[in-house]
């Protein structure tokens, strides 16, 4: 069994170390905001954050993500002032078309203004060019990053 | 949290139960629904023929509460179709908005759209097929809701008005919708019931919020991928690596050994197999032998067609369009003859969410949860498999993380695919495609040659214009055929071409229609999505020529065609064409065409980066008729602008020895956010009724960049993917 501490719960799963988390999450604890696009960490729909940071989910074996390590996922965000406030920028922009990466677009955009509040152009293109987004919503993420930014962390 | 799918009496639910649950008061209660009973139940039981008046309670559900639940016929993959439409019923059922909210509609040739006679989500037809139907179905509610209202009051119609979800009288008396909704479902229903004149709208023409947004930023809309049923398998597929391919014989010994593999199967399109989870199924299929009949197309390469298309461009085709005697003005001016050659690829549709199907088939019943854009070919298609009866088949329509063309497969690949395997594997499952099944999967916007002869006038117009298009047809030997290909010709291989709108005086369009096993399907703005291309660019080359402004000279060809006059003045306004004194190296392109009804007209800012090219921003203008959302207007000429981006500058399916070259975003990469132009939207003032919104943004975007980089350069991009074509 492998614990794991998810959106501050903790859970045991039965899996084999090597599986990645994305599917950990999905397939055993059914937490399906974050989503399968690539499986080979092109595509940034599976992002969560490990510990704060994000990462790529479809490439993080589950036992790197173990040992009381705080796993949030798109489901937990909005039990944190910034998560609302990137959420309330992105509803503000109305950003989303298919939706479908959209999970990976906010948790990285979260990850991204927590470790520099008020982001540049230039650092929002650096950190979130690994999202992709077939729909093309590219100006609308960095609209809303930089509405969200205004609103701060509170 | 969770997504399984399961009501309390233990049956499956469909997914719409989450579209609803933001709603307390629909969750659990019985809904007094807006039932009509529908007279002589006519047409609603015709299989494939959906009645010309339509009921409202087929549409329109409204409870005790007031919350009004519109049923939408259209498939929800990113064009905003969950807030368009219902902002049509809306308008004339004088709702109020945020009582508004969404389900999915079932398989029903009431559903049918109501142009092409099945419900089917495609052609930017989503508001132009539903315009009328949907207005008035809302009218006709209202109309209802105000004579019950009437009634109980016993006062005359003529002193009660509906507003926002209410009905008042003039006396000072008001009741809610759902106050009278059980009463207004016992009256008759009315026939023509008058519609708005466009000055009275209050929702239509605003930018609505979209009512998909908050489930797609908290992780809870419910995709295809997200269905987890009880006891369900996981399954993936090895299919053929060459098309048309079978299985001679596969070895599943150490596939099996897997943790959590239920099973490995011969199944109709491959050897399929299932187990626990994803991670198991996917750790085993990498571990199955299989060896394949690769069968006829084994040897089949894209530089070979390549080869092939351009020698058969050279020879006439079928006739798609003639005006004139094009030959003889052709031999006539053969001394200021302009000849070219054109290639664009085969393309991935490559959806954000890769292909999957729910599928959970009984003795007597199968039920299916699928992002698909064609619900009753998909439907048709379970019922043959599965021989149960048309009503045991039951069709879920998720969220589709990205269509494009792609979930509407006109031979219901996908579907047939699923539901085979279910048959087999005799359990609830959901087949996934990974992402290299979906993008090596076939079912590629076709690959084309073209070859354009123009004969120059001696006033710098075309005096002969003579193009050749090389490529498979997309509906060929599908149900599409018996209404898309007339005398051997598929209308959407020539959309574009043979609808030139400039004032050419001798011209033909011709095709060549070759058949292979790569399934080819349409990807968004079909034909439209090469034809552009090719004839912008060709405008453009021979504007050049002729030592005129790219803009003006396209004018001076378009007097009869105003309305793509029109966008091409838009945005040469708005981009300050001619006028805008652009940075050093930077130089715009432009292009126009219509698709689909609507008109675009795109200017494209180019630079050149260590010899690739930058776009750095688009001004679009668009005609498409009166606008029901603007944002979502803006959102959707956006999207199509980046996605024929990514095309133009990246995207390309190659093959060798049967097989697709690209695998994954690696090697088939759509655009990313540091590429990406800013994009102006704007829409010419229209009294007409609305046209597609979905496509038309697609097809100019390429051309005017192309243009854009020979104003650079000197060079004409003659073939797609521009990347890879050297520019100094």
């Amino acid at each position: 069994m492998i614990s794991l501490n998810v959106n501050n719960t903790t859970v045991e799963v039965d899996v084999d170390p090597g599986t990645p988390l994305l599917w950990v999450l999905r397939d055993h604890l059914n937490l399906t905001g974050t989503k399968y696009g690539c499986g080979i960490s092109q595509c940034g729909s599976c992002t969560v954050h490990l510990d704060g940071q994000a990462v790529r989910s479809c490439v993080t074996p589950v036992s790197m993500a173990a040992g009381g390590k705080q796993i949030t996922t798109i489901e937990g965000l909005a039990e944190q002032a910034l998560g609302r406030n990137v959420q309330k920028a992105w509803q503000e922009v109305d950003v989303p078309q298919c939706g479908y990466c959209q999970s990976g677009q906010i948790m990285s955009a979260v990850a991204l203004l927590k470790q520099n509040p008020n982001p540049s152009d230039a650092a929002i293109t650096a950190a979130m060019d690994g999202n992709l987004c077939r729909c093309g919503t590219y100006n609308r993420i960095r609209a809303a990053i930089h509405k969200a930014a205004e609103m701060g962390a509170a | 949290m969770s997504a399984i799918i399961e009501n309390k009496s233990g049956e499956h639910d469909s997914g719409r139960r989450n579209f609803l649950k933001g709603s307390a008061a629909l969750v659990g209660g019985l809904i007094i629904s807006f039932y009509l009973p529908v007279k002589g139940g006519r047409a609603l039981a015709a299989e494939g023929a959906a009645p010309q008046v339509y009921p409202p309670n087929a549409f329109i559900r409204i409870s005790p509460d007031g919350v009004v639940t519109v049923i939408v016929n259209k498939s929800e993959m990113g064009q905003g179709v969950y807030t368009s439409l219902p902002m049509l019923i809306a308008e004339e059922l004088e709702a109020d908005w945020n009582t508004i909210r969404v389900e999915s509609a079932p398989v029903g040739a009431i559903y049918n759209h109501t142009g092409f006679g099945m419900q089917i989500t495609g052609g930017s037809s989503s508001i132009p097929s539903s315009w009328e139907q949907l207005r008035r179905v809302g009218a006709t509610a209202r109309v209802m809701l105000v004579q019950a209202a009437a009634q109980q009051w016993g006062v005359p119609v003529s002193e009660c008005r509906a507003e926002n979800g209410v009905v008042k009288h003039s006396g000072g008396k008001s009741l809610g919708y759902g106050e009278l909704a059980a009463a207004a479902a016992q009256l008759p229903m009315p026939e023509n019931v008058p519609l708005k004149d466009a000055k009275d709208f209050k929702i239509i023409g605003t930018s609505v919020k979209r009512i998909d947004t908050p489930e797609k930023i908290n992780g809870s809309a419910l995709f295809g991928l997200d269905v987890y049923l009880p006891n369900m398998l996981t399954v993936l597929i090895a299919r053929s690596p060459v098309f048309g391919g079978k299985v001679k014989s596969f070895d599943a010994k150490d596939a099996m050994q897997v943790k959590g593999v239920e099973g490995v199967y011969l199944v109709p399109t491959g050897v399929a197999v299932a187990a626990s989870g994803f991670w198991p199924a996917k750790t085993a299929r990498d571990l199955l032998r299989i060896e394949w009949d690769e069968g006829p197309d084994a040897a089949l390469s894209t530089a070979k067609m390549r080869a092939d298309y351009l020698d058969l461009a050279k020879t006439p085709g079928l006739v798609a369009r003639k005006e004139g005697d094009p030959a003889a003005a052709l031999a006539k001016n053969a001394n200021s003859m302009v000849v070219a050659e054109y290639e664009v690829p085969y393309l991935a549709h490559a959806t954000m969410e890769p292909l999957n199907v729910v599928v959970d088939l009984k003795a007597d019943a199968c039920t299916i949860w699928c992002g698909t854009q064609s619900q009753t070919m998909d439907h048709a298609a379970a019922v043959k498999i599965t021989g149960l009866k048309p009503e045991q088949v039951k069709i879920h329509t998720t969220y589709l993380g990205g269509g494009f063309g792609r979930r509407g497969n006109p031979r219901s690949d996908f579907m047939t695919d699923a539901v085979q395997a279910a048959k087999v594997i005799g359990k609830p499952i959901k087949v996934v495609w990974t992402r290299e099944d979906d993008t090596q999967g076939g079912n590629y916007r076709p690959m084309w040659v073209d070859r354009i002869a123009v004969a120059v006038g001696k006033d710098g117009k075309p005096a002969a214009w003579q193009h050749t298009i090389v490529g498979q047809s997309i509906t060929a030997d599908t149900p599409f055929e018996a209404f898309m290909v007339k005398d051997g010709i598929d209308v959407t291989s020539v959309e574009g071409a043979a609808t030139l709108p400039y004032a050419i005086p001798n011209l033909q369009v011709d095709l060549h229609s070759p058949k292979n096993s790569v399934p080819v399907q349409w990807w968004r703005s079909v034909g439209h999505s090469h034809t552009a291309f090719i004839v912008e660019t060709m405008m453009d080359e021979l504007a050049h020529m002729a030592g005129q402004d790219p803009v003006q000279y396209r004018l001076a060809l378009l007097q009869k065609a105003p309305r793509h006059a029109g966008v091409l003045k838009l945005a040469a306004e708005k981009a300050g064409w001619g006028k805008t004194k652009l940075p050093a190296g930077h130089a715009y392109g432009v292009a126009v065409h219509e698709s689909f009804n609507s008109y675009a007209a795109e200017i494209a800012e180019v630079s050149l980066e260590d010899g690739r090219i930058r776009v750095h921003k688009v001004v679009c203008a668009v005609d498409c008729g009166m606008v029901v959302n603007p944002d979502g207007v803006r959102q959707q000429v956006e999207s199509a602008v980046v996605y024929g981006l990514s095309a133009a500058l990246q995207g390309q399916i190659t093959l060798e020895r049967g097989r697709a070259q690209q695998s994954n975003f690696l090697d088939y990469p759509p655009l990313r956010l540091s590429r990406m132009p800013q994009v102006e939207v704007y829409t010419v003032p229209s009294n007409e009724a609305p046209t597609g919104i979905g496509e038309p943004g697609t097809p100019p975007i390429a051309p005017a960049v192309a243009n854009a980089v020979f104003a650079l350069t000197g060079k004409r991009l003659r073939k797609m993917p521009f990347d890879l074509e050297k520019l100094a």
